[in-house]
């Protein structure tokens, strides 16, 4: 299992990243931590021509927040989410799924734009990304965009990146008020990536009651899926155990598409999305009233 | 002054410097000039017919020395790959080149190879060799594989490789039990997956007409002989080195094509040739282990004795018989009846070809097989009958006061106390205790489960006899030094055991000198004498007893100089604390060294005696050893997700004399491991064309540290009465006894859903399914 | 193409291909065997260094991204010809056996406590989930890092 041949460019600024994968085109990829595309190229699934390593890109790896607006540079590695003691005060879940990633070796390396630019639909934090309504900062060669969550997960493995386009950050508001958040999952025992992964984050208003939620599932379908037909059902209501339980039994509703492989049928990915909304749901709804 | 004895003691191993430090040297460490690299281009299909392959893109690659086929090999003169056994006319044995000639017969089979400068250009020229393939119809279930057509050898008109039967049976027929039950158990395939890969270096040296094969083995010895057959070259001109293997597991207890391979080539090209299998190559075309599934049908009485055992085995062989492959399925047999005193014994085994990979010895082979099959008959008997799991398995253990015992099988267990062994386990635990728990937990939806395995395994391998092909001895050197150090060379070669340090303790207790100025070598066949290897936990039985016998050798030779120096007569020499002196007269006494000393010097010894102080000898085991013991396991299963957690596990094994209970007890939690995975997840899985599924470890599950809990191990000491050293073995009695331990468990936690038996792996899907039905 | 780091506090630099992965940097160019290759698809952590003090499996990192970095391998451990705590950790409690792959599960450990100096049995269990070890069935590698952590003396962790 070794690479095949390419040439290799490191980029030294955005633009100059841009400028190449502009020039080299289906030929060209981007790596960073290269903990997604260095095994496929091993396994010569992948064989780029040039690979453009933008590991080395200058103040690409923070989190920062201010007027509510978290923002994720796309060289932030899993462990620096892991390891960020303001978000796991503010935005539990992200630290939490970070923490779930593989191991602390692929923490370390890995990258938060890496693994959400890949898109395995198995991954964490594309899960965790569209229950937060986050959006997608992508830097080309004609200027900047952003992208929202729901528009940048497209299929499996595949985003509405364009392909002479950069990730450069990640941004989403930081649930207020009475808010908590939680990430729960289960877990794949040879690869840990997940069978499924549940992302919820609640807000109670001053009742108690569930003013806001939401929810989304990894490794389910192709892509991270949203449960509207949950958070429809716990919106307004108490967030009692029967309130959850009965909430999250409409958590398969609206996937039109499961995974099955030799880990889970889809017919078991279906009935865990249950399972783990109740868990994800019961964790932030108790993080929510201690917030 | 009283020497403290080592034997028995938990000394700190004496091979760990060099491999906590990162300086050991394994395969791919081994850097000999002018080294080119082999790639091997492997068969996509499982069964195929070659057409055509086309070598010439990869030979005008830059940095390609040579592509070989299978049909250049055999041109070459290179033969076909061995297997040992005893079957004669009644095994059907299908040619199997180093290179697949004609046919592919399973995915990853080896059709050409390639030689290149480096690594990185070897596996860019695999890529350009193109080998055109006519499909063939692919068999891989073993029921359908029994059936009939279509057949992984056509010319054979059969997928039945052999049939082996056992027959026992007087007196009432299985009829007229008070209670018969049946069930079809399954023993799913794994792959061994030691941490280090298989690789070669080939070093022919072109002037000395001579070759040095540097391989990740567990058999340098057989190894060597079974290469100078398949390559053709006379074995005094083969030197096979096992370098630091880093784990086998009874993958690397084989002859492989690559090792033929990489010879040919080197003799060939006259280049070092360096092989280095990956992963993916090593989940495809290495041996896997297990692969059987049994139809069995019980008798017994009303009040759990066992009567009848009739057992049809279907075995997976897969495409080719390997080294042991035909052997191991016999094993099962020979080992249902288990610790208990069953009389009436049916069994037949019907080995079957299938399109896959080879299985041969993987960590128990085959009676980690029989283990679990007749555990689980111990609870389907509790469960038809009533009686407590507990016992049922008392009231059919054969008595500490039967041995030596002969089995309906024919086996004669040479000591145990498996009541012992079973109370032990029981006083860690509180039996009844945690029934109470578990049917108040039941009541919260919480399912507990807890599980027994009893078991017997037969180890200590051989006696010759009794082995596929002999070679059921092991050999060993003593030299004391004329310093007095002492050398031990081993046939044995063991491969993360710790014999370094165990067969150190037996040498310097019995020879009276500190452990330091001990050396164990081994796994070198310049420089032993031959010996056979490290496998069916036979290392210390067979290999640490012939060290004892030529041990003895030195002893009595030191005290006939001894008697020489001190003026004494032989019979009054006596050997305590590390000195031989005269009877009476303990100042006068020499110590070892003083004694090599005037041996080799032989200036002053009589001409009676030899000069040196060496021995060698053979250790022939009259029988097998029989370790034993009782394993309890205590798991839950997640009433919502059918995922399993361990919650506590206690082993308590009788593996006879303990030489170090450091290394008795990393042994059995290493076991543990492998037999508790195979419970709940390892699974080697094809598809219905023959494709390996889980051909890497994203998706073949092994143990973590995290799916683990820490094991409560425990000992009872019955020492084996055929070898000097009263050991019996220890290497594989975690992963025998274990597997059928974690699924009693996990099927006793589903009770409340009517379930008696549940095939492994006892995947969270299939438990959740159960509950869910 | 050129690259240049430090390993094991050693400036090293030599011309290699792009494509050459950093274990084989170390073991073919530098001949630091000490790191090994087991799985190649980044999950059983034989090949784990520390690269800027992040733990990493060398051979899912190229050789060129490891530009400029500073590397510690189990070679680099040792300091004065006397094994680091956390070598004598798994020597004292028999946490290895074949030893294939011990290299990388030192180095895990030295992390491991450069960040969490005294974990809990499960910190540690989680702490070594990219490490797969076939042997020992990680009963013993548990008690070598608990070895390990009380002989380390405080803040000799980041040596």
């Amino acid at each position: 299992m070794l690479p095949g041949e390419f040439e290799y460019h490191r980029a030294g600024s955005v633009d100059e990243a841009i400028k190449l994968i502009q020039q080299f085109g289906g030929d060209g990829k981007f790596i960073a931590g290269g903990h997604s595309l260095l095994p496929l190229m091993k396994l010569r699934l992948a064989e780029p021509a040039h690979l453009i390593d933008i590991g080395r890109l200058p103040n690409m790896a923070y989190v920062r927040r201010g007027n509510g607006t978290v923002s994720i540079g796309a060289l932030t590695t899993h462990y620096q989410l892991e390891a960020n003691a303001d978000l796991a005060k503010s935005v539990q879940l992200i630290p939490e799924a970070a923490a779930h990633i593989g191991d602390v070796q692929v923490r370390n390396r890995g990258t938060v734009g890496g693994s959400v630019a890949h898109a395995d639909p198995a991954s964490d934090l594309p899960s965790v990304l569209v229950a937060l309504n986050a959006e997608f900062v992508a830097k080309g060669p004609k200027g900047e965009r952003t992208i929202k969550a729901a528009d940048f997960f497209e299929d499996l493995m595949t985003t509405s990146l364009g392909e002479d386009e950069l990730l450069t950050e990640i941004r989403f508001q930081a649930p207020q008020g009475k808010s908590g958040s939680a990430y729960e999952k289960l877990a794949n025992k040879a690869s840990h990536y997940s069978v499924v992964g549940a992302a919820a984050i609640v807000t109670l208003g001053g009742d108690g009651n569930v003013q806001d939620c939401a929810l989304a599932f990894s490794g389910v379908s192709s892509r991270p899926v949203r449960a509207t037909a949950v958070e429809n059902a716990l919106k307004g209501k108490q967030p009692t155990a029967e309130n959850i339980a009965s909430a999250a039994s409409h958590a398969a509703e609206g996937i039109d598409y499961a995974l099955s492989d030799i880990h889970a049928s889809d017919e078991y990915r279906l009935a865990m999305t249950k399972v783990y909304a109740k868990r994800a749901l019961t964790k932030a709804v108790e993080r929510a009233r201690n917030a | 002054m009283v020497l403290p004895k080592l034997v028995g003691s938990p000394i700190k191993r004496r091979e760990d410097p060099r491999l906590v430090e990162g300086t050991s040297t394994y395969v791919d460490d081994i850097k000999l000039h002018g080294t080119l690299y082999c790639g091997i281009v492997r068969s996509v299909y499982a069964h195929a017919r070659i057409k055509s392959i086309d070598t010439e893109a990869a030979r005008q690659h830059p940095g390609v020395f040579a592509v070989v086929t299978g049909e250049d090999l055999k041109a070459g003169g290179i033969g076909m790959l061995p297997v040992a056994h005893r079957f004669g006319e009644g095994l059907k044995v299908p040619p199997r080149y180093p290179l697949a000639v004609g046919e592919v017969h399973f995915a990853g089979e080896a059709v050409a190879a390639v030689v290149a400068t480096d690594r990185y250009v070897a596996r860019d020229a695999v890529d350009l060799v193109q080998v055109e393939y006519e499909p063939l119809p692919a068999v891989v279930d073993l029921d359908a594989a029994y059936a009939g057509a279509p057949y992984v050898h056509e010319e054979f008109g059969t997928n039945i490789a052999f049939e082996w039967k056992l027959f026992n049976e007087s007196g009432a027929s299985i009829g007229e039990a008070d209670v018969k039950l049946s069930q079809r158990i399954e023993n799913q395939r794994l792959a061994p997956v030691p941490m280090e890969t298989r690789g070669v270096v080939a070093d022919y040296d072109k002037g000395k007409k001579s070759l040095t094969l540097w391989t990740s083995t567990q058999i340098p010895h057989l190894l060597r002989t079974f290469l100078s057959l398949l390559i053709g070259m006379p074995e005094h001109h083969v030197r096979v080195v096992a370098p630091e293997v880093g784990g086998g597991f009874g993958q690397k207890l084989n002859v492989y094509a690559e090792e033929g391979i990489a010879s040919a080539l080197s003799i060939q090209l006259g280049r070092p040739i360096k092989w280095i299998e990956s992963r993916a190559e090593s989940m495809a075309s290495s041996i896997h282990g297990r692969g059987q599934t049994d139809y069995v049908d019980v008798g017994a009485t009303k009040d759990g004795k066992i009567t009848h055992l009739h057992v049809h085995i279907l075995a997976d062989l897969g495409a080719y018989h390997q080294l042991l492959t035909p052997v191991i399925p016999t094993l099962t047999g020979l080992m249902l009846t288990g610790p208990y005193t069953i009389p009436n014994l049916q069994c037949t085994v019907h080995g079957l070809f299938t399109n896959k990979v080879p299985t041969d010895a993987y960590r128990g082979a085959g009676r980690p097989e029989a283990t679990y099959l007749i555990e689980r008959v111990c609870d389907l008997v509790a469960d038809a009958t009533g009686v407590d799991p507990v016992e049922v398995r008392r009231r059919n253990f054969i008595g500490s006061d039967k041995f030596p015992y002969t089995t309906a099988a024919g086996l004669a267990y040479d000591s145990g106390n498996y009541p012992l062994a079973l109370d032990k386990a029981l006083s860690h635990i509180k039996y009844d205790e945690f029934r109470a728990e578990q049917a108040a937990a039941r009541k919260n939806g919480k399912y507990l489960g807890i599980g027994f395995s009893t078991y017997v395994e037969v180890c200590g391998m051989g006696p010759s006899a009794a082995m596929p092909a002999g070679f059921g001895w092991e050999s060993s050197t003593v030299r004391v030094d004329p310093t007095g150090k002492v050398t031990v060379t081993t046939g044995a070669s063991p491969h993360g055991q710790g014999q370094e340090t165990t067969f150190a303790q037996i040498a310097a207790d019995e020879l009276g000198v500190g452990v330091d100025d001990v050396i164990i070598n081994h796994g070198d066949t310049a420089g032993s004498p031959y010996g056979v290897g490290t496998f069916g936990s036979r290392g210390t039985a067979v290999g640490g007893a012939a060290m004892m016998l030529a041990i003895q050798k030195v002893q009595e030779k030191a005290k006939r100089i001894a008697a020489h120096m001190l003026e004494a007569s032989v019979d009054d020499i006596t050997f305590e604390n590390g000195k031989f002196g005269v009877k009476g007269a303990p100042d006068r006494a020499k110590s070892l060294g003083e004694i090599a000393w005037i041996a080799y010097t032989a200036d002053t010894i009589p001409a009676s005696i030899e000069p040196g102080l060496e021995a060698t000898s053979f250790f022939e085991p009259p029988n097998f050893t029989y370790p034993f013991g009782t394993h309890i396991a205590f798991v839950e299963v997640d009433g919502d997700t059918g995922e399993v957690t361990l919650k506590r596990y206690v082993a308590v094994d009788d593996c006879g004399r303990v030489i170090n209970p450091m290394i008795v007890d990393g042994q059995v939690h290493g076991g543990l491991a492998q037999g508790i995975a195979q419970a709940l997840f390892e699974e080697v899985i094809y598809d219905d064309q023959g494709q390996l599924v889980t051909g890497s470890l994203m998706d073949y599950a092994l143990p973590t540290a995290r799916g683990l809990v820490s094991f409560e191990t425990d000992h009872t000491t019955t020492p084996s009465p055929v070898n000097p050293l009263g050991v019996k073995g220890v290497g594989e009695a975690g992963t025998i006894g274990s597997t059928p331990a974690i699924v009693n468990a996990v099927v006793d936690a589903l009770k409340p859903f009517g379930v008696t038996h549940i095939d492994m792996p006892m995947r969270g899907e299939k438990l959740w399914r159960i509950m869910n039905k | 193409m050129k690259v240049s780091m430090t390993v094991n506090g050693d400036q090293n630099s030599n011309d290699v291909e792009p494509r050459l992965l950093l274990v084989h940097y170390l073991r073919e160019v530098l001949g630091l065997t000490g790191a090994h290759i087991g799985c190649e698809t980044t999950q059983c952590g034989a090949c784990t260094v520390l690269v800027n003090g992040d733990s990493v499996k060398s051979c899912t990192m190229l050789a060129v991204q490891a530009d400029g970095a500073d590397v510690l391998t189990i070679e680099g451990l040792q300091k004065d010809g006397k094994m680091h705590a956390i070598q004598e950790g798994f020597w004292e409690e028999h946490g290895l056996q074949c030893g294939y792959c011990t290299p990388g599960m030192i180095m895990s450990t030295l992390q491991l406590l450069q960040r969490n100096p005294h974990p809990s049995e499960a910190e540690i269990r989680e702490g070594l989930q990219g490490n797969l070890c076939r042997c020992t069935g990680y009963h013993n590698i548990i008690k070598s890092v608990q070895h390990a952590a009380e002989h380390m003396k405080e803040g000799a962790a980041a040596d």
